[in-house]
């Protein structure tokens, strides 16, 4: 279903006219407010009023990642903090995390658009949504929260975890949407029949599931397994949070990037030059709506193919493909973002392992699973089967406490690990998407 | 009256044991009594051999993490009882054993065994004023 028909449907040129005439308005708005994006401009030397085109775009700079860390907490907002009503932070990256304001217009945009991710998902008045994406700094849980608001569905704010209550409401409730990281759909599909609930003939029609990498496999699982359409949505918090992208429930091929608010390319990694549409490369997103948080041409890292075919659910919207992998190195296990330099930061720390290491990633029971290996050195090797265990627990302590996220560590032989040469193999992730 | 041990760190990976017995044999070094401490994880081999020095070195330069460690070598009554009657003098007065393991020879009429105590001297003197005997390591390296 189509949320919004006159923005959704537009004719591409009505489009393109209006993404001009909201990406000028922001470049003078951010040259105007923002001392980064000042800054920015003038290095580059291009001033507002010459962006003429939507060509004109790859005149601009980007913003990295970096520059948001550069900018923390608050410097990168275009608008005073009174006028910020909400704000959200990435989860889990070392050190500071990216934070992320919206004005009460911008709660207003992002609850529209996930009333319109929601619809094209098939969710309308009347649905009830269970909404296990986790409440708070992250973004997945309110985005959702408001926009099954706003369509005028009862929302069941359950959250993350404690698994086996959500059965009990799965099941007494009768939710008809679930909205949840793909994993976690699946291990809800585990705990129902531990706990002797039939999840096929649960109320449930449809779920909305994001958040991190999947694949069509996981995908013919989900919807077999649970006896529902799984449908795939994009987005990061520092875009708006979910509700950049979503696929239709009509073509499930592709995600429909919501153009009247948000411009789309595909760069090349390394060049930063831009790819055509049909090549995989890089995501870039320019936020053309938003008060509190703008960004221009964010570099996410993420790697996807552009595809401008009409769709047959109507809707004009340029759609990306599934994500295919990271031009960067990051990691995501069960929902965190895990740089593998965040890792070897707790080993350079330690006096008694080299910084040399390899990071095994796998996926048991539809949870992640994080190995480390790391070579002891042979200072520290004291013979005594204790002190190595004692070394192997207090890594593993470092680390849940530095990133979060649980790991298992292994001791190895000294020069056992590979070295670099060029660029040495760091990670080996063995999940199957 | 300690003897010292050698420890080897170890994988576990098939034929790494099978590496360092090679290393050992062709350093000329003959291996006295030895243990596997194992976890699910790795392994800790430990050593009682003719040349300390010597197998140090070799299995170093093979690439193995090497660390030493003092034990006590000590003779035990080789019939029924005679483990536990020292055993039984040690937990009376308080001594840890760590680990323990026994060796391949016997000293005369008595079977061998090594100790890891937490507090060698201790444990020592322990074993001494019980008129349990105790070795010196050079005994030990060339039984």
């Amino acid at each position: 279903m189509i949320r919004d028909k006159e923005f959704e449907t537009l004719p591409r040129q009505a489009l393109e006219a209006i993404k001009l005439k909201r990406l000028q308005d922001l470049v003078e708005r951010v040259y105007a407010t923002v001392p980064f994006y000042k800054k920015a401009f003038d290095e580059k030397g291009i001033k507002p009023d010459e962006i003429r085109s939507l060509e004109d775009l790859q005149k601009l700079p980007f913003t990295l990642k970096q520059d948001l860390r550069d900018n923390y907490p608050f410097a990168m907002f275009a608008t005073p903090m009174e006028k910020v009503v909400r704000i959200h932070a990435s989860s889990g990256t070392t050190g500071k995390p990216t934070v992320v304001g919206y004005t009460q217009k911008d709660i207003d945009t992002w609850s529209e658009l996930m009333a319109r991710t929601l619809a094209a998902a098939g969710t309308h008045k009347g649905d009830i949504v269970h909404n296990a994406y986790g409440y708070g700094l992250f973004t997945g849980g309110l985005g959702f929260h408001y926009g099954a608001e706003r369509l005028g569905a009862s929302v069941i704010p359950v959250s993350g975890g404690n698994t086996k209550r959500q059965v009990l409401l799965m099941k007494d409730f009768g939710p008809t949407v679930l909205t949840c990281t793909p994993s976690y759909a699946l291990r809800l599909g585990e705990v129902a029949a531990e706990e002797g609930v039939d999840f096929r003939s649960l109320k449930f029609r449809v779920g909305v599931c994001g958040a991190e990498p999947w694949s069509e496999n996981m995908r013919e699982e989900i919807e077999n397994k649970l006896g529902i359409d799984a449908v795939d949505i994009y987005g990061l918090s520092e875009i708006i949070g979910p509700g950049v992208s979503v696929e239709c429930i009509e073509a499930k091929q592709g995600l429909h990037v919501f153009e009247d608010h948000f411009i789309v390319e595909t760069i090349h990694p390394e060049t930063g030059e831009s790819v055509p549409y049909g090549e995989p490369g890089e995501l870039v997103f320019t936020t053309l709506t938003k008060e509190a948080f703008p960004l221009i041409r964010y570099r996410t890292r993420d790697l996807s193919v552009l595809n401008s075919e009409p769709c047959k659910c109507g809707r004009t919207l340029v759609r990306m493909g599934r994500i295919t992998g990271r031009s960067d190195d990051m990691l995501i296990i069960r929902g965190v973002n895990v740089f593998p330099s965040q890792i070897e930061s707790v080993l350079l720390d330690r006096k008694d392992v080299d910084p040399y290491y390899l990071l095994i990633v796998d996926r048991k029971d539809n949870l992640d699973t994080l190995e480390v290996d790391v070579e002891i050195k042979e200072e520290a090797f004291s013979g005594a089967v204790k002190d190595l265990q004692a070394v192997e627990r207090n890594i593993e302590k470092d680390v849940k406490d530095l990133l979060g996220v649980s790991c298992t560590v292994r001791l190895v032989e000294p020069r056992t690990i590979q070295r670099s040469e060029g660029k040495a193999q760091r990670v080996i992730d063995k999940r199957k998407l | 009256m300690r003897v010292e041990q050698i420890s080897v760190f170890l994988e576990n990976r098939t034929g790494r044991l099978a590496e360092i017995t090679r290393v050992l044999g062709d350093a000329g070094i003959n291996i006295r009594a030895l243990s596997l401490a194992d976890t699910s994880d790795f392994g800790i081999l430990r050593l009682i051999v003719s040349d300390n020095e010597k197998a140090k070195e070799a299995l170093k330069e093979h690439g193995f993490t090497v660390g030493k460690t003092s034990v006590v070598a000590v003779e035990v009554e080789d019939r029924p009882g005679g483990l536990n009657r020292i055993l039984e003098i040690l937990s009376k007065e308080d001594v840890n054993v760590e680990y323990m393991y026994a060796f391949v020879q016997h000293s005369g009429a008595n079977a061998l065994m090594v100790f890891r105590f937490d507090d060698i001297d201790a444990a020592v003197k322990v074993l001494t004023d019980n008129n349990i005997k105790v070795l010196e390591g050079k005994t030990v390296y060339t039984l």
